[in-house]
């Protein structure tokens, strides 16, 4: 397969997504215009960052009043992920020079990343400049949806009535990316862990019960993972 | 309100962070392969960390003024079977539409 026909390949491979990227990245722009972000801020911290739920996780602390730094702190755990992404990638595109390497970086989205590494375990016999071409056509189709889609929202934030609601939006938009990974047991004992954790520790001070509640969720999903493996093998 | 300084002091901090985490292997570390506890721990991080930033919202929402709302309960479990059964975009659909519908029927 050619480079340039790779490149289209993943191009189309991800269309199916823009259906997603679309409402979502326009409900950032309106709720984050809602904030009181005006439109070059919210703008920015699409085209910046490109990370849709660690964004709408600092929007919603800072909007709490809490330190930056624990905002921070928050959105760059829900980004942690991509550190899995990044590792899943390195023998399909770490051949590429540096630069490209620092630009498949900045472009890395979660959709588009599993459509690549899927379509790399079905293809083992894929060139690698195919490879690297495919992951681009993949980025080059959902980044400027996102950041156009973005720029609509918050542009089309003033003809939105208060009356919608739209402070729901928030935890709507991270129920629906949270409920399709509660596919095992121990996903799910994470899950009810953390949300225990969460009502638990909600006196703390600049939502430290929210990393607390986090973080016990990540050991008890872990080690329920363990418990079942041992159970498995016993 | 959210302060300028506050805004474009956490936006250049977390787009620098979030470069990093995705360069992270495929840039600096060359490959090196994830220690297996931290594999094991990293897979958990989506489902825990979603929860634990959810249910407040959803218990005590700033737009009722903290009080628990019935509506947006029944809305959040909609759009979380929705979410389970059909994916991300039915989950917003349902989410938001079955908090306008009770809202409307309810006439809150």
């Amino acid at each position: 397969m050619s480079p340039t026909r790779a490149f289209w390949r993943g191009y189309l491979d991800c269309a199916p997504f823009i259906l997603i990227v679309v409402p979502y990245s326009m409900m950032f722009g309106v709720v984050a215009r809602d904030a009181g972000l005006d439109v070059l801020q919210t703008f920015a911290m699409s085209a910046i960052v490109i990370a849709g739920a660690s964004q709408f996780t600092a929007l919603a602390l800072l909007q709490d009043q809490a330190p930056v730094f624990i905002a921070l702190l928050a959105a760059l755990a829900v980004n942690l992920r991509m550190a899995m992404y990044s590792a899943a990638l390195v023998p399909h595109i770490g051949h590429a020079p540096l630069g490209l390497r620092a630009l498949a970086a900045y472009l890395m989205v979660d959709q588009a990343f599993a459509v690549a590494v899927r379509t790399y375990e079905e293809r083992p016999d894929m060139p690698k400049p195919a490879k690297l071409a495919y992951y681009f056509g993949c980025m080059a189709l959902i980044c400027p949806f996102w950041y156009g889609s973005t720029l609509a929202g918050a542009l089309l934030r003033e003809a939105i009535p208060a009356s919608w609601s739209l402070d729901f939006a928030v935890p709507v938009c991270f129920i629906a990316l949270v409920a399709p990974l509660l596919r095992s047991a121990p996903h799910l004992v994470a899950a009810f862990a953390a949300c225990a954790g969460s009502i638990a520790f909600a006196g703390l001070p600049w939502s430290l019960g929210i990393f607390t509640a986090a973080l016990l969720g990540i050991v008890a999903g872990a080690q329920t993972e363990l418990a079942l493996k041992r159970r498995q093998t016993a | 309100m959210i302060s300028d300084a506050a805004f474009w002091t956490l936006t250049a901090a977390l787009g620098v962070g979030t470069f990093l985490i995705r360069f992270s292997f495929l840039g600096l570390l060359g490959g090196r392969q994830l220690p297996d506890w931290a594999l094991l721990h990293l897979k958990y991080v989506g489902a825990a960390v979603f929860p634990a930033l959810i249910t407040p919202l959803l218990l005590w929402p700033d737009a009722t003024g903290g009080q628990t709302d019935p509506i947006r309960l029944l809305a959040a479990a909609a759009a979380f079977a929705a979410g389970i059964r059909f994916g991300v975009v039915p989950a917003i659909v349902a989410g938001m539409g079955s908090l306008y519908l009770l809202q409307f029927i309810t006439g809150a």
